[in-house]
């Protein structure tokens, strides 16, 4: 199975805690920060570190303000097949 | 645990810089569509409007309709919505706005145009001008928000407001032998001839706003097919008037007003699209 790293970028300044992104999370790795911003409300900070991309906080969030990146480590490809009498040859790169 | 929690964070932090960071524009896989405008919003925290508002943003970016899209807005919390969408708006007196939007597509047949009601206006002021507009089956869309109560002016009960729920008005909660029961709609313009497609989805789950987007794309579909009328209602909550957290009114509205007004389709094209 191929690895999934995810990352979120939250805006801070807009943010207004509602927690609505606490409880969708799957992996519950997003916490109420202890600050404020500059509006007085507390936001939404990510302290785990085992994201998987799967956008569940930015569908529910009322503002818009996540941005969700995902990475996919792929399977092996092959790059060239050569064939000859008996069959196929698969021919792949590690890297 | 607050001071744990802060060291964490700073340590998170700088785990976070050393290691290569993966936020790069090929990785990105969500992100606010361009038709929302980075005009930050005036609704509670909490509120379904901003997911709705976002919803309508996304399906007009993905059809690329932005420049032939009108959009009605409404009195109510939602009244500044044109404030928000990056596509050519008009507001409408209290109640009318499904009377606007059928003046603006008569006028221009070929733009998309929709309106985005909430309860009190749609249901109550503008019952007559909503029904009627259904029943001519003018080809539109119509998106209701429904959260049961009237948000902008303080929590007054409105036609859509549960049994026994309390409101500044109904302070001993709704009693339905003087005040009636509340009233069902969409159940009521599912009936019509002229209404081609009539559904009822939320915005609580990441399912339901997934739900709600296509509910959305097939109203837009079905009028650039000149079908007819699409009427889309959008469960929602009112976490500062219904007196809740965020998180305890998604969860009342889970409980309470899907075991009253149940989700699914309530008229679907008869015939196969292709």
């Amino acid at each position: 199975m191929a690895k999934v790293k995810g990352d979120i970028v939250i805006d801070i300044e807009k943010c207004k805690g509602c927690e609505l992104c606490i409880a969708a999370c799957p992996q519950d790795s997003l916490e109420l920060s202890r600050k404020l911003n500059t509006k007085g409300y507390q936001y939404m900070v990510r302290i785990e570190d085992n994201c998987t991309g799967c956008t569940n906080c930015a569908l529910v969030c009322p503002e818009g303000i996540i941005k969700v990146y995902r990475q996919t480590t792929k399977k092996k490809e092959p790059v060239a097949t050569i064939s000859n009498l008996t069959g196929d040859i698969t021919v792949t790169v590690n890297s | 645990m607050s001071e744990k929690t802060l060291v964490n964070e700073e340590q998170h932090f700088e785990d976070m810089i050393a290691e290569e960071s993966i936020c790069t524009t090929e990785n990105l896989v969500y992100e606010k569509p361009d038709t929302l405008l980075d005009t930050p919003m005036h609704y509670c925290p909490g509120c379904g409007h901003g997911v709705a508002h976002r919803l309508i943003a996304e399906v007009i970016s993905e059809l690329g309709i932005q420049e032939e899209t009108i959009g009605v807005a409404p009195v109510g919390c939602s009244v500044f919505a044109y404030n928000y969408l990056n596509i050519d708006m008009s507001e409408a007196a209290h109640g009318r706005a499904s009377a606007v939007a059928t003046a603006i597509k008569r006028v221009l047949p070929e733009k998309y145009v929709f309106s985005y009601q909430g309860d009190g206006d749609l249901a109550a002021i503008g019952t007559g001008e909503t029904i009627h507009t259904c029943n001519r089956g003018e080809n539109l869309l119509i998106i209701f928000i429904n959260n049961g109560i009237y948000g902008m002016t303080g929590g007054q009960m409105a036609p859509t407001t549960l049994p026994g729920m309390k409101s500044t008005t109904s302070p001993f909660g709704r009693d339905v032998s003087t005040m009636g029961s509340p009233l069902k709609i969409t159940e009521l313009i599912a009936q019509l001839p002229g209404v081609y497609y009539c559904t009822r989805t939320a915005v609580n789950s990441p399912a339901n706003v997934r739900r709600a987007k296509k509910a959305i794309q097939k109203g837009f579909e079905y009028q650039k097919l000149k079908k007819g009328l699409s009427f889309v209602e959008i469960v929602s909550n009112c976490p500062s008037n219904w007196k809740m957290t965020p998180l305890e009114a998604n969860k009342w509205m889970e409980e309470q007003m899907f075991a009253f007004y149940p989700l699914g389709d309530l008229k679907v094209p008869n015939d196969k699209e292709k």
